[in-house]
């Protein structure tokens, strides 16, 4: 079953007789073997899926099956288009992920800057282990967190406002508050997490550019400026590609544990819309069609920013 | 930051005032993080009153294990409690297997097809069929209400398949693995002999982030199972920490009521967020540098 181990490289002078993939599938027949359950699992739970998707054009009769259901075009499309919610749903997807890549996006990155001056080796391990800690909450822990704290009767934050002789404030159940709410708890929990990139990329700098900038009497600011943001600059690109592209797919647990009938107006998004809509009220085909819509929005904001951030900058996901 | 832009052109002063603000700023970051963690400590351990009339801030009151009592008289919580940790233990052992027999072959330079995988993995990072043909799917395979809905359709992540890649190809040596070759090792033999056993810390990594994930998830819980007796801790904890109080926000129930049904759970929740984090907070410490390095592996060739 093995060739000659020379040719464990592909390089041997058999790659020019016979095609390259014979020649592996010869001597590394147990790599396929091995790699197979994998790819079966993709195909089953994500490529099928994806052939399935095309109840979004037909209307779903379970007992007909997916290829079996009669097409209607875009019948769908234009149901959701054209609905109550449609312009609402727009409007939180786009609203949430928009505040949260504002407010969300920069701050850990000043985290990490913030930190990578600390000389006090004890002093930074310490903000490090704690702020990293609450990445490990689960969304239903944190947003249990967000109810016991923000209460209006027994909450923290209510009775710190009362003491400073404010009106305490039904947070959880008042639209106005829902996003900012969303994004705060956020970046509450996941600030220290996504800094340990920047953090890492930071300590990868040659200390010889401070060093040199140092003794042409650069301050601490200005060497932050001139020399860590530039060195972090293609790592900050890439993480601004991956979550601008990712602006309309708002996580769907998070969003739909804060969401109640009294905030509904603007907490309601696409995800939590496809979970009432198919999930609960069996629409299969219809919730298909607001799932599809928003699947392929996603993938083309994904390329559109790469090819900007590619025109503006060198640095780019492909 | 901006404060200190004037002050910076004198180097000695200012990076003096810089170094103030950026501490003064990161013990308040700390204090804002660590507060809410420490406030549930103190207040699970309180005497319930003490704790709904705002008499704890900074130390316990009236220390009593009355919560932790309540949570192991509370049928439902035992059970979810059983049920995470059966997804847990077999979700994670699927999920590393198939890292590993994805992540090795792909590192392999020799594995002719190696990038067509690589792309027909990474494509369903950014388009998905979705919710509901995922969902139709699940139920046609007859997988509802069964142990299979919870580990089979995240059986693996293609962010960790590239993680374990990247360090199968970084971190071992391929010199190594062509000497096995030479000596007759087959492939599956140097994965099982020499690879995995360098492995150690990644695998460490791969445990410990998709145990996470399982022990935390609630949302295939939630879609693909309707039966209580099969719920994971964190559908409980929705009911207890979620529910409850969205009831009682939107209730008008007469005052009294309310806050005696108030003064029962008050303390109880706070011991909840504990024990259902119990497992994470306890290794955390510990496994704080696997994480890091995790991220920071990933990051490389993300």
């Amino acid at each position: 079953m093995e060739q000659s181990p020379a040719t464990f490289a592909t390089t041997g002078k058999a790659a020019k007789r016979r095609s390259p993939f014979r020649i592996s599938l010869a001597k590394n027949r147990d790599l396929y073997l091995l790699i197979f359950p994998v790819v079966v699992y993709f195909v089953v739970f994500h490529y099928i899926p994806m052939y399935g998707v095309q109840i979004a054009f037909k209307d779903f009769i379970v007992t007909k099956g997916i290829t079996g259901s009669p097409w209607v075009g875009f019948a769908h499309f234009e149901r959701f288009f054209n609905s109550y919610y449609f312009w609402r749903l727009i409007k939180n997807t786009l609203g949430l992920g928009l505040y949260e890549l504002l407010v969300g996006f920069p701050i850990p990155i000043l985290l990490a800057l913030m930190l990578n001056e600390v000389k006090n080796k004890f002093f930074k391990r310490f903000v490090q282990t704690v702020t990293y800690a609450p990445h490990f909450l689960s969304t239903v822990v944190l947003v249990g967190m967000l109810f016991i704290f923000l209460s209006p009767r027994t909450g923290l934050v209510n009775r710190l406002i009362e003491l400073f002789g404010g009106e305490p404030i039904a947070f959880m159940v008042s639209p106005e508050w829902f996003k900012t709410l969303y994004v705060f708890s956020g970046v509450w929990q996941q600030m220290g997490w996504s800094s340990i990139i920047y953090f890492a990329a930071l300590s990868a700098i040659d200390p010889q550019l401070h060093e040199a900038a140092t003794v042409d009497g650069a301050g601490r600011l200005r060497r932050i400026w001139h020399i860590n943001l530039p060195c972090i600059m293609p790592t900050i690109v890439i993480l601004l590609i991956l979550n601008t592209g990712s602006i309309l797919s708002i996580g769907f647990e998070k969003v739909y544990l804060m969401q109640n009938a009294m905030n509904m107006e603007s907490s309601d998004v696409i995800s939590t819309y496809v979970y009432r809509s198919g999930i609960l009220g069996a629409q299969y085909s219809f919730s298909a069609a607001v799932g599809l819509f928003n699947s392929v929005v996603n993938a083309i904001m994904l390329v559109v920013v790469n090819y900007m951030a590619r025109r503006v900058g060198e640095t780019s996901l492909w | 930051m901006v404060v200190t832009q004037e002050t910076a052109i004198k180097p000695s002063v200012g990076d003096k005032i810089f170094d103030i603000v950026n501490y003064t700023l990161l013990s308040l970051v700390l204090f804002i993080v660590l507060y809410p963690l420490y406030f549930v400590l103190i207040a699970s351990l309180s005497n319930a009153s003490a704790v709904l009339n705002g008499e704890v801030w900074f130390w316990p009151k009236d220390i009593t294990l009355a919560a932790y009592e309540q949570i192991f008289n509370n049928k439902d919580l035992l059970v979810g409690y059983g049920n995470t940790i059966l997804y847990t233990v077999f979700g994670t052992s699927i999920n590393l297997l198939m890292t590993i027999i994805a992540a090795y072959p792909l590192s392999r330079k020799d594995f002719y097809g190696r990038n067509v995988l690589t792309a027909v993995f990474v494509f369903t990072m950014f388009f998905s069929g979705g919710l509901i043909p995922t969902y139709l799917l699940v139920k046609k395979l007859g997988m509802i209400n069964t142990i299979w809905a919870m580990v089979l359709p995240n059986a693996v992540s293609v962010y960790n398949i590239i993680i374990m890649r990247t360090f199968f190809q970084t971190a071992i040596p391929i010199e190594i693995q062509e000497s096995a070759m030479i000596d007759g090792c087959s492939n599956l033999k140097i994965l099982i002999r020499i690879v995995l056993p360098l492995s150690a810390p990644i695998i460490a990594v791969m445990i410990l982030f998709y145990a996470v994930g399982h022990w935390n998830s609630y949302f295939s819980a939630l879609i693909y199972l309707t039966d209580r007796a099969k719920f994971p801790l964190q559908l409980y904890l929705r009911e207890i920490l979620i529910q409850g109080q969205v009831s009682q926000l939107m209730e008008g129930a007469d005052e009294l009521a309310r806050m005696k049904k108030a003064l029962d759970s008050e303390t109880l929740k706070y011991a909840v967020v504990l024990f259902a984090n119990l497992p994470v907070l306890l290794l955390y410490p510990f496994l704080q540098k696997y994480f890091v390095k995790g991220m920071v592996i990933g990051a490389i060739k993300g």
